[in-house]
């Protein structure tokens, strides 16, 4: 829809449509970051930037809408963006969450990307006030070289602007880098930059018009392996007989640095810190407490290297896959476990149903590319509906299980990109009669009250020809 | 099954008062043979309650991956299916060379219970698609002695067959292998031939030769049956039994059974070409010549019979004459007259030590030896002589059959371990009707030396169902029934006559009985029956206890999955798994993989990647031509690997750990199947004064072959002395280095060794042509030829 609308506005209303973008531009130039300090953390292979911006506004009329913008390159990679405003009073400040949505402004140079973040009240006029944001990036560190040997670590590049990309005058600009380990190959320098320790600091700088640009490269080590779940499906199955059957299948992928040439166990083995340093050995998945029957098996049956730790308040599956995985090194498993159901499903007071469970992947550290979730709900049950704290696809298919006959609903949610993060909860509302619980045993038994009548009435008839 | 159960029951008419007892001796053993059906079944799930739910061994990875394939691709597709992931590049035919019975019983099972929205895994129906069958087994078991000796022994063999080591071992849950079913399919047809035997009816005729069909369909032992049931009609015929039950029995069998056989693809015209086939033709022709001179000597007066029976022999004999000429010649003309191998060395034991070692390379088709018929069969061994003689008191059609069945299946388990197998349902026949026999006389004489003959309920439920047959027969024998009903009864009571004209004086356990019954003499004293009986529930205790034993701890391992108990808790060695999750990861899926062809199946099963030869050894030079790379040294194994377009070549390793299977104690095998095709490795290469060994006194074509390399490699560096623990030695050279190999994956515990081969480098201009006119040829037949002449060096 967007291209025609131009289109028509670029042949007909140019005038129009001239103004209106000088009207909105010169709304955004109502507003000034006075101070901007943003700290990326690169330790993982997740990147996660703090950003702490102070906003201003000069203009006459209040606004409520802060604008974030992102280069193209970024914005693919960005799993999520979370703005939070401090409130209140020196001492007793609280956090509150704003919404940010992603949003399309109509001059945006070079493709860049908006975000808004929506102020619970609008900025006025010569006000400020002070917004934290976290935003997520995934698939932003770029090994160099691209492949390399058993013994060798990994090093990787991180490409960013030294200046924030803001539709905003920045009047202040810092970026400090956290790099995982003091071994940094290079990095671009922009004076005033300076490097201590694991942390590089870029600026202050002064005065920067809106869209300044400026691109930084660090090549550095990083060997904490980056683990992503190219695919994960997770089946999520009520049984109002008291029990919550989940099965996560996953597609596991080293994604860092190419493993190349030899894999030799006996240097593995023996030297585990020199060899294989980026090797992804075990990984750690949070499972909700009261878990039962867990098991961590692949297509060609168990695997039997996991641990289970349970206590009251969480339990922790620790699993290594069946080989450690070397830089595009893949394997595909599935774990699965039983939880009790009174956990998760509540009733709501309109004698309505809902399942209260979490997003997102339950190992830690890793990037899912591709999450689909899979609510099945009993046979029987009428008008789901999904409650997510944040924007998916959804529809509903229909699985047959054990002896339905009209099959169950399955609410679909899919995802693309996701971090830890995304580990909030969601809802599945429906209505269900506990009628047909009893649907099945009920069948069972007519169906071998048939059967014993059936061999009863074969007994009892004679059906010879002949006497 | 309660059927039959309450017919039987229903039969005696002189024990008026006693039908209530009948009944209830009905119901009885029908819950006596559901609970042995669910003992057969439980025994066997040993395997997935000590380690998983997981299909075992070579074989059924192999079945597994049809039925996969079945489920997946619909019947058609699986009759035409053509297997390019094997043989490489030959492929195999699967539709047209595997036993399908398994594999559509698995693929029915998995369609109905998903018709019924019960969503199991394949696999799941595969791994427990033999203990289900071993439960039809030991209910075919029951059938089968019932029709030999009553249902006493009947259900006295089904326990006995429900937890027969012998049987277990190729059983347990996960065991997804044709002679799980086929060892149903076997009994269940002599229950049928038997039937119709007993009966003359061609209901069960018809029926009889469906089971045939469908143990064709499972396995290549059919060939058993085909050869054992004509045997017996001749020693029927031979022993002037012949009667119109007889023909009945046998020539639908034939006819139906012989076109129904060929419609599998695997048989199709072996099953009139092959000699394996022959007898049963042969006797089939004999039945007629006999029935045909039972009809003339029926319709003519005695003397023109006499007339008659010169002409014909005259005739006929130069008729037979004539055609046993052109059918010997027609089989001379074949080198293995008519043969094929695996039957000829059940014929002659040698045959395949000397002439495919392929064959004999084999552990199963080992001859076995007596420690493994105490293990596999167990006191079983001991009953069986008492339960042959109890078939002679007195000697019928049926019993006849079991003592023909025992003598020939005792001959073929003694050739080859595998038909252990043949042997153990015999063995439970025999020895379930000699216990009941036993029970039968001890209980018989304890009941008549006790004053008051009230102790009815106490008596267990196998010696009332021997009451009630013999009840029935003492009925029949009151009877005297007339000559057109040719029904069971009639015959027992043919036989009570034979028997009371010859009775020797009694001194075997079923004449006694007899006696006793009789005459009410000859009842054994109180205590020995006594004692007798509990020395014999004993026995039996012993038995249930070895069996279990063996459920539990012999063969329930996968064998794909190792575990060791040591101090410090359960240690599991899954490196097999471990090697094959890598390769179907992390190689591209039209890689071709190299290993011995114990691992093929299992690499393509588990890995789904090309191998160049597997478990269903077919192509006898394709193997040599890997265990010549295999004996050959590195650059001369390389050029092999490369013409066969691998990229991998996976090797067992078990030094590290000291697992005993593995490739370097399978290497000799290599080197003998390979010198049988390639002239150039020598068996006395690789031994040093006809010793093996791979220490330093190690010759130096074994120290510089591939095995030895891709085992060895920096193996010193674990212990810096490279201790071998399975040949418990030093290795002979450590410190080498691998030109056109490279290591791209070993398992946790060493187990599986994957190694790639080198790219072609350039070369100088005269050696990369010449590699080039080599790895050109494409076609197997041309390759062969070049390699015959070429040493490889």
């Amino acid at each position: 829809m967007e291209a025609p609308i131009r289109a028509r506005e670029a042949l007909g209303f140019i005038l129009f449509s001239l103004l209106f973008s000088i009207c909105r531009s010169s709304s955004l130039n109502h507003l000034l970051i006075s101070n901007a300090e943003r700290r990326i953390d690169l330790s993982s292979h997740i990147v996660k930037v703090y950003l702490t911006l102070k906003v201003e506004n000069a203009g006459s009329t209040p606004t409520s809408e802060v604008f974030l913008s992102f280069p193209p390159t970024q914005v693919d990679h960005l799993a999520t963006v979370e703005a939070l405003v401090t409130k209140g009073k020196r001492k007793k400040t609280t956090l509150v969450r704003l919404d940010v949505k992603p949003t399309e402004l109509p001059d945006a140079p070079n493709d860049a990307k908006y975000f808004a973040i929506y102020l619970a009240n609008p900025l006025k006029s010569g006000e400020s006030t002070t917004l934290e944001v976290l935003y997520l990036l995934t698939h932003s560190q770029e090994p160099f070289p691209a492949e390399i040997a058993q013994s060798e670590s990994q090093l990787v590049y991180y490409r960013d602007s030294v200046l924030i990309l803001s539709p905003y005058h920045i009047k202040q600009q810092t970026t400090f880098i956290k790099t995982p380990s003091t071994k940094v190959e290079s990095f671009t320098r922009v004076e005033p930059s300076n490097r201590a320790g694991t942390e590089i600091k870029y600026g202050p700088y002064e005065d920067h018009p809106p869209y300044s640009f400026s691109p930084i490269l660090i090549h550095f080590e990083n060997n904490s392996p980056f683990a992503v779940v190219e695919e994960l499906v997770r089946e999520v199955e009520i049984s109002h007989w008291g029990n919550l059957q989940v099965t996560e299948q996953y597609t596991l992928v080293h994604a860092g640095a190419r493993h190349k040439g030899v894999f030799s166990r006996v240097d593995f083995q023996s030297r585990p810190t020199l060899n294989g340093a980026s090797s992804l050995r075990y990984l750690l998945a949070r499972l909700p407490p009261r878990v039962h029957s867990v098991y961590y098996r692949d297509e060609i049956g168990n695997i039997s290297s996991s641990h289970l730790r349970t206590d009251s308040r969480k339990s922790e599956l620790e699993i290594e896959p069946r080989y450690p995985l070397f830089g595009g090194w893949k394997a595909t498993f599935v774990i699965g476990y039983g939880l009790p159901l009174q956990d998760f499903l509540f009733e709501t007071s309109d004698d309505r149903r809902y399942l209260n469970f979490t997003f997102g992947c339950p190992l830690l550290e890793t990037v899912v590319d591709k999450l689909t979730i899979k609510v099945v709900l009993p046979e029987g049950s009428k008008d789901p509906s999904a409650v997510v704290p944040f924007p998916v696809e959804q529809h509903l298919e229909t699985k047959y299980s054990y002896l339905d006959v009209v099959g169950r609903t399955v609410v679909v949610m899919e995802k693309k990109n996701l971090v830890p993060t995304h580990n909030s909860h969601f809802q599945v509302y429906y209505t269900f009669k506990p009628i047909f619980m009893l649907a099945e045993p009920l069948m069972l038994a007519s169906a071998f009250f048939l059967f014993f009548v059936a061999c009863v009435a074969y007994l009892h008839i004679d059906l010879s020809i002949r006497k | 099954m309660a059927a039959p159960e309450t017919s039987t029951a229903a039969v005696p008419t002189l024990y008026t008062n006693n039908t209530l007892r009948n009944a209830f001796g009905g119901v009885l053993s029908f819950f006596i043979l559901l609970l042995i059906g669910v003992l057969a079944f439980s025994i066997r799930l040993f395997s997935v309650i000590k380690y998983e739910s997981v299909i075992h061994e070579f074989d059924p990875y192999f079945n597994y991956r049809v039925t996969q394939f079945l489920t997946k691709k619909g019947i058609y597709e699986f009759w035409n299916w053509f297997d390019d992931r094997t043989w490489y590049p030959l492929g195999r035919v699967i539709g047209g060379t595997v036993y399908p019975g398994l594999t559509l019983t698995a693929g029915t099972i998995w369609w109905l219970l998903n018709s019924l929205n019960i969503p199991l895994s394949v696999e799941t129906v595969c791994v427990f698609t033999a203990p289900i069958f071993s439960a039809f087994a030991s209910w075919a078991t029951y059938l089968l002695t019932k029709e030999v000796k009553g249902a006493g022994a009947g259900l006295t063999a089904a326990v006995l067959l429900a937890m027969v080591p012998s049987y277990i071992s190729r059983s347990v849950a996960g065991s997804y292998d044709n002679e799980a079913v086929a060892i149903f399919a076997l009994i269940f047809t002599f229950y049928l031939y038997l039937k119709t035997l007993n009966t003359g009816s061609l209901f069960y005729a018809t029926l009889n030769s469906l089971a045939y069909f469908y143990m064709v369909c499972s396995w290549g032992g059919y060939t058993f049956i085909i050869n054992l049931i004509p045997m017996h009609v001749l020693l029927c015929i031979v022993t002037g039994r012949y009667s119109s039950r007889l023909y009945i029995a046998y020539a639908p069998l034939v006819v139906l059974g012989t076109l129904l056989a060929a419609l599998v693809p695997v048989v199709g015209f072996n099953a009139v070409m092959t000699s394996e086939h022959f007898a049963s033709f042969l006797v089939f022709i004999i039945i007629h010549v006999v029935a045909f001179v039972y009809y003339i000597k029926g319709i003519l007066s005695p003397k023109m019979f006499k007339v008659a029976v010169t002409l014909v022999v005259t005739v006929g004999l130069a008729v037979c004459c004539a055609v046993i000429a052109v059918l010997i010649a027609l089989v001379a003309s074949s080198p293995t007259k008519g043969w094929s191998g695996r039957s000829l060395s059940l014929l002659d034991p040698t045959y395949a030590s000397k002439y495919i070692p392929i064959i004999a390379s084999v552990s199963e088709h080992q001859p076995p030896t007596w420690p493994s018929y105490f293990m596999d069969i167990n006191v079983l061994a001991f009953l069986v002589p008492a339960g042959i003689i109890a078939c002679f008191l007195p000697l019928s059609d049926a019993s006849s059959f079991i003592v023909l069945y025992i003598a020939t299946s005792v001959y073929f388990s003694g050739v080859m371990v595998r038909l252990m197998l043949v042997l153990a349902p015999a063995a439970c026949i025999t020895s379930g009707i000699a216990l009941s026999e036993a029970f039968d006389v001890l209980t018989g004489s304890i009941k008549f030396q006790l004053p008051g003959v009230t102790s009815n309920a106490e008596v267990d439920a196998g010696e009332t169902s021997s009451d009630t047959s013999e009840a029935q027969t003492d009925e029949v024998k009151a009877e005297k029934p007339d000559d057109t009903s040719k029904n069971r009864p009639s015959k027992k009571s043919k036989k009570k006559e034979r028997e009371l004209a010859e009775n020797p004086p009694a001194k075997a356990t079923a004449k006694a009985k007899a006696k006793a019954e009789k005459k009410r003499l000859l009842a054994l004293p109180l205590e020995a029956s006594v004692i007798s009986l509990l020395l014999l529930v004993v026995l039996g205790a012993f038995y249930v206890v070895h069996s279990v034993w063996a459920a539990a701890e012999a063969y329930s391992a996968p064998s794909i999955v190792l575990t060791t108990r040591s101090r410090d808790g359960l240690h599991v060695f899954d490196d097999f798994r471990e090697a094959y999750a890598w390769l179907s990861h992390n190689t591209d899926v039209n890689d071709k993989v190299a290993s011995w062809w114990d691992y093929g199946y299992q690499t393509t099963a588990m890995a789904n990647r090309t191998v160049i030869v597997d478990n269903n050894t077919w192509n006898n030079t394709h193997i040599a031509t890997v265990g010549t790379a295999m004996s050959s040294p590195e650059r001369a194994a390389w050029e092999i690997f490369h013409s066969l377009d691998v990229k991998y070549v996976l090797v067992v390793f078990g030094g590290l750990i000291g697992y005993p299977s593995d490739d370097i104690n399978k290497f000799l095998w290599m080197v003998r199947i390979g010198g049988g095709v390639f002239p150039h490795i020598k068996e006395p290469d690789y031994l040093r004064d006809g010793q093996y060994r791979i220490d330093s006194q190690a010759t130096p074509t074994m120290l510089n072959c591939l095995m030895y390399k891709l085992s060895y490699y920096r193996f010193v560096e674990t212990d810096g002395k490279a201790y071998d623990r399975v040949r418990r030695t030093e290795i002979g050279k450590k410190y080498f280095k691998l030109t056109h190999f490279e290591e791209v994956f070993t398992t946790h515990h060493w187990m599986v060794r994957i190694y790639k081969l080198k790219p072609l480098k350039n070369r100088i201009r005269g050696k990369a042509k010449k590699s080039k006119s080599k790895t050109s040829s494409t076609s197997s037949s041309k390759r062969s030829g070049t390699k015959k002449k070429n040493p490889w060096l």
